[in-house]
């Protein structure tokens, strides 16, 4: 394992504590360090101190959109970090949405977008491709 | 206004014109429907040219000649009714004989005209098969809307039972594959998690088989005359553990006795959803009330906590089924969001009702009203 100082850092945003803890396990096992927050308020407050890596957000917390302000957030004081949006939306509304096509990026301000139930492996693939490691 | 498409079958040029300027100058008026309804008035001069024409564009109100020259009007009749069993059919026959009125009663008409008749008799037929009609339609649709709500309800538990059985699935895996390598603390916290949503599906499974055995009504109603101030007694015994957790204290005020004809099961229901309720959404160390009054035929239960309380907005959406309140403050506490739905069903078994009045950070208070004096059974 890489050692603590090197290690980088990834903001995971969600309202579902058990998604959080079970996120949190997997990613800690690859390498990473997790910062949560249960909240996008909670989240707000945290970007104001830490810079992370990486920010894994879902979609609907407080707010039916908080996922897609908070990555507007992320984005605007953290430029260059990649931003996925998890959300179960799609299984829930058959709302059908993802960031591939540019007319879609330039308006959700994500990098990729994973509709929930997520699995792990896909995940950790992603976040590996999006920190181009 | 809403226009009845209307055809008019018989080999009588005279008849089928007569016919037709009455009924595309006549409206009429029902009670139960907001809109006039008039008459869009087709014409046909034989069983097959009817037949045709049904075919292309079904009619609502069908009025048929009895005696047509090849095909008759039975037959025609015999034909719509093995296709169609919404279209009313009015038959015209000149041979007023009660046998042709019966058989083409027995056949699907719903009534019939005899030859000759005045606009008036017309009228008044045609008027009472549009009733017939309309009332049919609202029928149907009730039943179809029925239907959907029952559709939707059976999608979000489906959904409702899905999210814990993914949480506890995803632990297990976790655990299974020791992700957390031999962080023990980490597994008990997802043994603990797991756990908890167990309890919680089990409480949503009690929660549905209280509202199943409700809305099917298969089990018999058990209405006496019951205290109602022991029922009360024995619902703050069932919150008093999850109360003592919090240091809440949880009072009952009222006269011992009070006597209503009760279904006990449903009155402790009632209380323990309120009760349960005021404890949970409540805050560490604050205080439950069940004030319980008897005034003439109703029997009042208020509950009023000292919680977290609910805006104006939250109060409006807070009876319906799975229905929960979504923020910091309801963030953790546990609940499949159908006591409240429950409570005013049994309200409504009662002729009664159930309110709320809250103020966010300061408290609220439940009141469900019942009538006492239902008949025993
Ligand atoms: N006393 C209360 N104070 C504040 N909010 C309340 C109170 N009672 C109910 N609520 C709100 O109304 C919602 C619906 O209540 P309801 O009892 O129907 O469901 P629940 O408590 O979430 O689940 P359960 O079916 O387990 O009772 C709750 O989720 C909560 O947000
Ligand atoms: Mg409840």
């Amino acid at each position: 394992m890489t050692k603590a100082a090197t290690k980088k850092t990834i903001l995971l945003v969600d309202d579902d504590i058990d998604f959080l803890i079970q996120t949190e396990a997997v990613l800690q096992k690859d390498g990473f360090q997790v910062i949560r927050a249960e909240s996008q308020k909670e989240a707000e407050e945290l970007l104001q101190n830490i810079k992370p890596d990486l920010a894994i957000l879902d979609l609907m917390m407080e707010n039916f959109d908080g996922g897609f302000a908070l990555a507007y957030h992320v984005k605007k004081s953290n430029p260059g970090v990649p931003v996925i949006i998890c959300s179960a939306v799609t299984s829930e509304t058959g709302m059908q949405f993802d960031a591939s096509t540019e007319e879609e990026r330039s308006w959700i301000k994500a990098d990729l977008f994973i509709p929930k139930p997520i699995r792990h492996e896909q995940l950790l693939r992603e976040i590996h491709k999006l920190l181009k490691d | 206004m809403q226009k009845l498409q209307t055809l008019v079958v018989d080999d009588e040029p005279g008849m089928r014109l007569g016919i037709r300027k009455v009924l595309s100058k006549y409206t009429l008026k029902l009670p139960d429907v907001d809109e006039e309804i008039g008459f869009e008035v087709d014409l046909a001069e034989s069983g097959e040219e009817a037949i045709e024409k049904i075919g292309a564009n079904r009619p609502d109100v069908l009025l048929l000649d009895y005696k047509l020259p090849s095909m008759s009007g039975l037959e025609v009749l015999e034909k719509v009714r093995a296709e169609d069993s919404e279209m009313v059919i009015i038959m015209i026959t000149a041979y007023a004989s009660l046998d042709t009125a019966v058989s083409a009663i027995k056949r699907g008409a719903f009534d019939f005209l005899a030859k000759p008749f005045e606009p008036a008799e017309l009228k008044k037929t045609v008027s009472k098969a549009v009733q017939n009609l309309i009332l049919a339609r609202q029928v149907r649709k009730l039943e179809r809307e029925k239907h959907q709500v029952r559709f939707q309800f059976i999608s979000v538990l489906g959904h409702e039972l899905k999210s814990p059985l993914n949480a506890i699935e995803g632990y297990l895996n976790i655990m299974h594959d020791r992700i957390a390598g031999d962080d023990l603390g980490s597994y008990d916290q997802m043994i603990r998690r797991s756990q908890v949503r167990i309890q919680g599906m089990r409480k949503m499974i009690a929660d549905l088989l209280d509202l199943t055995r409700i809305e099917s009504g298969q089990k018999k109603r058990e209405l006496s005359e019951q205290n109602v101030f022991t029922i009360a007694k024995t619902a703050l015994e069932t919150v008093q553990p999850s109360a003592d957790e919090k240091g809440i204290t949880v009072n009952l005020n009222a006269h011992d006795p009070i006597m209503m004809n009760c279904d006990s099961g449903e009155i402790e229901i009632v209380l323990n959803n309120l009760l349960s309720n005021g404890v949970k959404y409540n805050r560490e160390n604050g205080k439950v009330d069940l004030v319980i009054k008897k005034n003439k035929n109703l029997v009042t239960f208020s509950a009023t906590d000292t919680g977290i309380g609910m805006t104006k907005e939250e109060c409006d959406r807070l009876f319906g089924e799975f229905v929960r309140i979504k923020n910091a403050k309801t963030r953790n506490i546990l609940g499949s969001g159908l006591g409240l739905s429950i409570v005013k069903k049994i309200a409504a078994m009662y002729s009664g009702s159930v309110s709320v009045t809250s103020t966010p950070d300061i408290g609220s208070t439940f009141t469900v009203t019942l009538q006492s004096d239902l008949p025993i059974s």
